[in-house]
């Protein structure tokens, strides 16, 4: 176990290095000049040249790269010129938030997606299947906006039993002491319950919107991956050994299909958490993905690097922690290792 | 872990959760001001490099300057704006101009920083010198008042100081009051410079000023919050004893918040919300035309096709004026077309122009019997607005021979591009603190090729002309050079002014006291919550 952990690691340290350089270059091919930009209105042409050599944006790309990894050894990611902050506490703030949101949304899909599946696959053309087809289709076509807009306006503006889309707490609550850094975890933590309420009641409807977007490929990954197991032999031993239904289908049917699942899961989930940015702007959401989107409209590099290096870590990790869950659901894939 | 049985709860416990806190807030909420924006400041040093637009507020708030603007009514009665030249005192007690006019002497109040120090004409000096010294925009902007090196400050003892002037420039009293020459607590911003002798970093966390306001808690990108000073002597003590200004970045949320009651003061909504608001009418909304402020094409002068003067007054005999202002500004603007011959001492004023794509298809007839293609740019961040103007001005311009492709380019590559002043044909919209005629087109069209002379417009009679505006203290030479200048525009439009925008913010009807600054950002000092008006 111990082995395989380091063999991994030890292939995602080029992976890392890649996206070190890539990033950087990509920040720095993008047209937009910084200096304008943060110049302001009416900067004369000296002004915006002060603000260039202020920044070190002047110097020659491989001394601006040299001094980037030099920083970044020390595990400082720069400043963002949008919040005026260290990148690594911007990130530090944003990124439980996002993660927050996520885990939220992706165990509500998950709750509905997987049920959804299993019984579209048991009965197939039935019309719970019918109905799977359909949820899955409006789910990955309805944009997330759209959908956190619709949830908006009809439980907040027309119906009025959600909060005000205010962001992760009320305006006039205070977040408790940061422990984990999820509010959720943090209040019950605290036994604040009226502050757990609270940020319970905000996540609700942007949980929901991202569920419904991340229910498609769940439900469908589900449904074909136990498609595929309910016509196996050891189903049919299974049933012919006369074992009730339930376990047939949920220990020897579910547990051999969650493979691909749970792989459908960690991709689903690293593009959720990059990918959320309509729902962080529509709900006011404090995370990582709106963050990266506005220093890029700014061309703010430090928080953009910043953004893709901390994704990619995050998906590194992801992607280990679902290779090593692999030889948890199934000691084939273990021995194969 | 969230288990199915707190997802369960959530959907279950959300409408109670929902009217149980909305109950338990009402009392604090009375003094509470809870406003939404596009987002907040990247700084709390409005001085400082890079600072973003809403850190004027932090300064407007927070800090306190020598003089500050007199409110003037908004006609109508709701709220009250700002006139050049109309000042008070907000340190300053009381001032002096000499009688030679080169000087000013200013005897300050007893007033205490937030730190419990007095403030001293020590502290003038060392703010008035960190904003001439410090670079970027703040040294641009007090350099537009006359107000250009530390020798210029002096002061005499602990209580008076002096601004001695450059040159005469009647700009430099009103350059005092705007958000940039703030006072900041010298001793206390240097005890933490760390070496700096600025204190750059330090100012940019952390607040040093004697304003009405303190920062209660800042988290950039997420909120400001704000409680008031009971010490502040500089001025009638607020009402509002706490501002939470939250950032939300979708207008349609922050719409939803304004009309449901629960954000009390909006800003910086689409034209077309306002608008519906206003139409609505459950919602307040205050506009001011803003002042220097005009949405205008940017012809260019000095390359691409016009260079033809016949073919930039074609563009502005075709331009659809009334439909931009419908469609694009839903009728939050003045129209700039249809003025008189005679240009008034006045800016903007209306240019002679107005649709008539007979007159206009005959010059380009003239000037270029073939046609000609050209772009239009226009900054990608104004898009809700330029976008329905561009679309509007390709159409209209087809119809004469002229074929236009839209660019629209993001924020921060918009500058770059503006900078090259290669661009045949630019939609932007330019506003001055300053509201004088002679500084609009300083930057917009003088020699002095600044960035927003996009145009890049030469022409030394104007620049005579508006220099001589600048400087003249005789009101007849001022009213004749801009009369003169502005029909020298009038006549070789380098610049099409469209329409000149308002600004409106959104209030609850419980909430006056309003009051416009030039920044344009939201002054608490004077806003009031209580019944509704």
């Amino acid at each position: 176990m111990l082995r395989t952990l380091l063999d991994r690691l030890a292939t995602t340290l080029p992976a890392l290095a890649g996206v070190v350089v890539v990033s950087f270059l990509l920040t720095r091919v993008l047209p937009g000049d910084t200096a304008a930009y943060f110049a302001g209105p009416a900067a004369t042409p000296q002004a915006i040249a002060q603000i260039r050599s202020e920044l070190g944006l002047d110097r020659p790309l491989p001394e601006q790269f040299a001094r980037y990894v030099a920083d970044l050894a020390r595990g400082d990611l720069g400043r963002s010129l949008t919040t005026g902050q260290p990148v690594t506490a911007d990130l530090g703030a944003r990124l439980p938030a996002s993660a927050e949101l996520t885990l939220f949304g992706l165990a509500l899909a998950l709750l509905v997606a997987i049920p959804l599946g299993v019984a579209a696959a048991l009965r197939q053309g039935s019309l719970v299947d019918h109905a799977c087809r359909v949820v899955a289709t409006a789910g990955v076509s309805l944009p997330v906006f759209f959908t956190g807009l619709l949830l908006v306006y009809a439980f907040y503006f027309v119906l009025g039993w959600a909060p005000a889309p205010l962001g992760r707490l009320d305006a006039f609550a205070s977040p408790p002491p940061t422990r984990t850094g999820f509010f959720l975890l943090d209040s019950l933590i605290a036994g604040d319950l009226e502050t757990f309420r609270a940020s319970l009641a905000q996540i609700v409807l942007p949980g929901l919107t991202l569920a419904i977007f991340a229910l498609a490929p769940i439900a469908r990954i589900t449904r074909a991956a136990m498609l595929a197991v309910l016509a196996a032999d050891f189903m049919r031993t299974a049933r012919a050994a006369g074992l009730s239904s339930r376990r047939v289908v949920v220990t020897y049917g579910l547990r051999n299909a969650l493979l691909p699942v749970v792989t459908t899961l960690g991709m689903v989930f690293s593009f959720l958490l990059g990918a959320n940015v309509l729902v962080e702007k529509v709900f006011a959401w404090p995370g990582v993905g709106s963050y990266a989107v506005e220093a890029l409209i700014a061309s703010d590099f430090a928080p953009v690097q910043g953004f893709v290096l901390a994704m990619a870590l995050l998906y590194t990790v992801l992607n280990l922690g679902i290779d090593l869950a692999y030889g948890l659901i199934d000691p084939r894939v273990r021995a194969a290792a | 872990m969230i288990t199915r049985r707190t997802a369960l709860a959530a959907g279950l416990a959300a409408p109670f959760v929902a009217r149980h806190r909305a109950s338990a807030q009402s009392p604090t909420r009375n003094e509470t001001l809870l406003l939404v924006q596009e987002y907040g400041p990247n700084s709390l040093d409005m001085q400082g490099i890079g600072a973003s637009q809403p850190v004027n507020g932090v300064a407007l708030n927070c800090y306190d300057r020598l003089l500050r603007f007199k409110p003037v009514p908004i006609p109508g009665g709701s709220g009250h704006a700002v006139r050049m030249g109309d000042l008070e005192g907000e340190l300053a007690e009381s001032w002096q101009v000499a009688s030679d006019g080169m000087s000013c002497t200013f005897k300050l109040r007893d007033a205490k920083f937030h730190s419990g120090r007095s403030v001293t004409a020590r502290d003038v000096k060392w703010s008035l010198d960190r904003a001439v010294s410090i670079g970027g925009f703040a040294t641009t902007q007090m350099n537009a008042g006359s107000l250009e090196k530390p020798e210029q400050f002096v002061a005499l003892d602990d209580k008076t100081f002096r601004v001695d002037f450059v040159r005469k420039d009647k700009m430099t009293m009103s350059n005092l009051a705007v958000t940039i020459p703030f006072v900041i607590d010298a001793e206390l911003a240097q005890r933490n410079g760390g070496g700096d002798p600025w204190a750059k970093e330090w100012l940019k966390n952390n607040v040093a000023g004697s304003g009405a306001y303190r920062i209660e808690s800042w988290k950039p990108g997420v909120e400001t919050i704000y409680v008031r000073n009971d010490a502040w002597t500089s001025g009638k003590l607020p009402q509002l004893r706490r501002v939470i200004a939250r950032d939300i970045a979708s207008p349609s949320t922050r719409r939803a918040l304004i009309e449901r009651g629960d954000a009390d003061i909006s800003y910086g909504l689409p034209p077309k919300d306002f608008k519906d608001l206003i139409d609505a009418g459950k919602i307040k909304v205050v506009g001011v035309p803003i002042p220097n402020g005009v949405w205008s094409v940017y012809l260019n002068t000095a390359v691409g096709p016009f260079t033809d003067v016949r073919l930039r007054q074609a563009v502005a005999w075709v331009l659809p004026y009334e439909k931009i202002l419908q469609a694009s500004l839903f009728g939050r603007g003045l129209d700039m077309s249809g003025g008189p011959e005679t240009p008034q001492v006045a800016w903007p004023q209306p240019y002679p122009y107005r649709t008539d794509p007979a007159k206009a298809k005959a010059l380009v007839q003239a000037a270029a019997p073939n046609g000609v293609s050209t772009t239009l740019l226009f900054d990608a961040g104004n898009a809700t607005v330029a976008e329905p103007m561009a679309v509007l001005i390709k159409e209209a311009l087809a119809g004469i021979g002229i074929t236009v492709e839209i660019g629209k380019v993001p924020g921060a590559n918009f500058r770059g591009e503006i900078s090259k002043k290669t661009n045949p044909m630019v939609l932007n919209r330019f506003a001055g603190w300053l509201d004088y005629p002679d500084y609009y087109l300083f930057w917009t069209l003088h020699g002095a090729n600044s960035i927003f002379n996009i145009a890049s417009y030469q022409n030394p009679e104007l620049d005579k002309l508006i220099d001589t505006a600048r400087f003249t203290d005789d009101k007849a030479i001022y009213e004749r050079s801009v009369t003169g200048f502005v029909s020298l525009a009038e006549r070789e439009v380098p610049m099409v002014p469209i329409a000149q925008p308002t600004h409106d913010v959104a209030m609850q009807r419980t909430i006056s006291g309003y009051q416009f600054q030039p920044c344009r950002e939201p002054d608490f000092r004077y806003l009031t919550k209580g019944t509704a008006s």
